[in-house]
């Protein structure tokens, strides 16, 4: 397991090179001479040589190339251009928002899609199963910046049950900031997870241990739970992870319509103000916490299915 | 050949493949039993209509202001009432359907070319090249489409062609995936090993053989994405990195609306049901047409 943890690591190393690279060339070469489009087109040329002095900007490309290599892992990001404030402090006061909202969504698409997945799939082709259909054509379609609107005005603005706007302070008032816009987020992944769930149960559940395991006399409940939801794990932890990806990239809107602190708002404030320190940074982050996530879903293989880490 | 030579000799049936259905025959089993799929359909020609003749049947013309009308509740002369700079919100979402849908059309078909030529490419040539061009796709394709468009908007920013580019570039990589996939599992057929015998030259198979029997999973993923793509223009559009002010688009109506809820809440709430209302007809027509084209993945 130790070997397979450490060959997983060292894989995502070239990974995480390319996505910085990639971050790299698109922040610099892509926009134009980023001093102009940092300072706008009425700065001034000393304003913008100054500019240009302070972000290293005079540097060959290949030097600026490996110190932003070297400023990236050792997380120093320079200093925000409108606030002045460092940019790995920004970060990490955004950064446990958008964390703690990713992992409410999933939680709560967890917890309302797969029993729902089970539940189609022990009744498939009844009213239940037209319900999961429906649900998830529906869960499908509707944006989730919308449906973070509409529960905003529903249950914040008319009824005043949840808080309008902010992140919250301590543990419970966190938590009361978080479930709606989690259930913005949560709605899509638990018409995704059910229909997973649905489609993975379905198909052990026609597999010949099954018919074994009943006809041993083993109970609906253990069959279903022990030995059809099991051997499902698998395809369920591969939706698992996509569905933690989607709902970081959701978390951006989400973020907005909610007035939420987190990297998102933080990301999307700063390419209106063209702050392009905290844009880099913003970016390198999302992009990190992208390649995070596939390697924790790859180490959660291994956990589920012992084949993977003899292999 | 005489007809007595056919019966001992391969046929050509033997041989070619039987022929993708037809438009008309794809399009039968599409709707046959199935009304939600003419719902949804009647549903998207309506709104490609209303998008292309924006300009003859919006009442009002969507970007002019006027400080005496803001707010306005529904009414005769404004059936869906104003925003708070006075524009008729029933114009504006007319005109909306138009900036909206194109991505819709737009992006998906340019990532199927793009796509579909690198997959192919990779999948038919191998080698160093297929490992090029799988590294690539692999590492873009770990990023969700949402979180790749808005960190290629985050450097090149709003605007029409910029939002293709990023929708285009965010769906590439899947097309390019599925048609690596099936021209790896074409290239094993017996028509490309007759191919490969009479001496057809590989540009021709391509052309010939490989192209028209990969085309049926790239057109169903391309149906199943014009409305995901609709939907993330509406996200880019509400966080202003998509279709710009003061032109309307159903994300960025949302994004005006959401600042102005209590002086009227119907810009949001109009412009999110028709969001949702399209993107639904686009993905119970990517179903009926996965169905009708490609049995065998049918979940």
């Amino acid at each position: 397991m130790t070997r397979y943890i450490f060959l997983r690591l060292v894989d995502a190393v070239p990974t995480v090179l390319l996505v910085l690279t990639l971050v790299f060339v698109a922040m610099r070469i892509l926009p134009g001479d980023p001093a102009v489009a940092a300072l706008g087109d009425l700065a001034t040329v000393e304003q913008l040589e100054s500019f240009r002095e302070r972000m290293g900007l005079n540097e060959p490309l290949w030097v600026q190339y490996f110190t932003f290599l070297g400023n990236a892992l050792t997380l120093d990001f320079g200093q925000s251009m409108m606030t002045g404030s460092e940019v790995v402090d920004l970060i990490a006061y955004n950064l446990p928002y958008t964390i703690e909202l990713t992992i409410a969504s999933v939680v709560l698409g967890v917890v309302f899609g797969i029993p729902f997945g089970i539940w189609a799939a022990t009744n498939a082709n009844q009213s239940p199963d037209a319900a999961l259909r429906g649900f998830s054509l529906i869960g499908y379609s509707i944006p989730d910046f919308y449906l973070g609107a509409v529960l905003l005005v529903v249950f914040s603005l008319n009824l005043g049950l949840f808080p309008i706007s902010g992140g919250g302070e301590g543990f419970v008032d966190r938590m009361h900031h978080v479930f709606l816009p989690a259930l913005a987020l949560a709605f899509i992944k638990a018409a995704f997870l059910g229909r997973l769930t649905r489609a993975a149960l379905l198909e052990v559940l026609g597999k010949d241990y099954v018919r074994t395991a009943r006809a041993k006399g083993a109970s609906e409940r253990r069959t279903i739970y022990r030995h059809g939801l099991r051997n499902a794990l698998l395809p369920l932890t591969t939706g698992l992870g996509l569905t933690t990806l989607a709902a970081l990239s959701g978390s951006v809107a989400v973020e907005m319509v909610f007035n939420r602190p987190g990297i998102g708002k933080l990301l999307i404030s700063a390419i209106a103000e063209r702050d392009y320190a905290v844009i880099q940074a913003g970016v390198t982050v999302f992009a990190l916490f992208v390649v995070a996530i596939n390697v924790l879903m790859d180490l959660v293989y291994a956990i589920v299915d012992p084949r993977i880490r003899t292999k | 050949m005489s007809a007595a030579d056919s019966t001992t000799a391969p046929t050509k049936a033997d041989i070619v493949p039987p022929p993708p259905p037809s438009a008309l025959t794809t399009l039968h089993l599409m709707v046959e039993g199935r009304p939600a799929t003419v719902a949804a359909l009647a549903v998207i020609a309506l709104f490609v209509l209303l998008g292309v003749f924006a300009p003859l049947i919006a009442p009002h013309d969507p970007l002019t202001q006027s400080v005496l009308n803001v707010n306005q509740a529904p009414s005769a002369e404004h059936l869906l009432g104003t925003d708070q700079f006075g524009r008729d919100l029933l114009s504006r979402l007319i005109h909306g359907s138009r900036n909206s849908l194109i991505f819709g059309f737009v992006s998906p078909f340019l990532a199927a070319l793009i796509g579909t030529t690198l997959g192919v490419t990779a999948g038919f040539f191998g080698g160093f090249v297929d490992r090029v061009i799988s590294r690539i796709i692999d590492l873009l394709l770990a990023f969700p489409e949402l979180l790749l468009a808005i960190l290629i908007a985050a450097a090149l920013g709003g605007g029409f062609w910029n939002v293709v580019a990023v929708l285009t570039i965010a769906y590439t990589p899947g097309f390019a995936r599925v048609a690596r996939a099936s021209t790896l599992a074409v290239k094993e057929e017996p028509y490309i090993e007759a191919a490969i015998a009479i001496g057809v030259r590989r540009p021709l198979m391509i052309i010939r053989h490989v192209i028209p029997n990969i085309a049926a999973p790239v057109v169903v993923l391309m149906a199943l994405w014009a409305g995901s793509a609709i939907r993330l223009e509406a996200s880019l559009s509400f966080l202003g990195i998509g279709t710009q002010p003061p032109n309307p688009s159903w994300g960025n109506i949302i994004r005006d609306g959401l600042n102005n809820l209590f002086g009227s809440p119907w810009p949001v709430i109009g412009a999110g049901f028709l969001i949702t209302l399209v993107v639904l007809s686009f993905n119970l027509i990517g179903d009926a047409l996965r169905d009708a084209l490609d049995p065998d993945t049918k979940t």
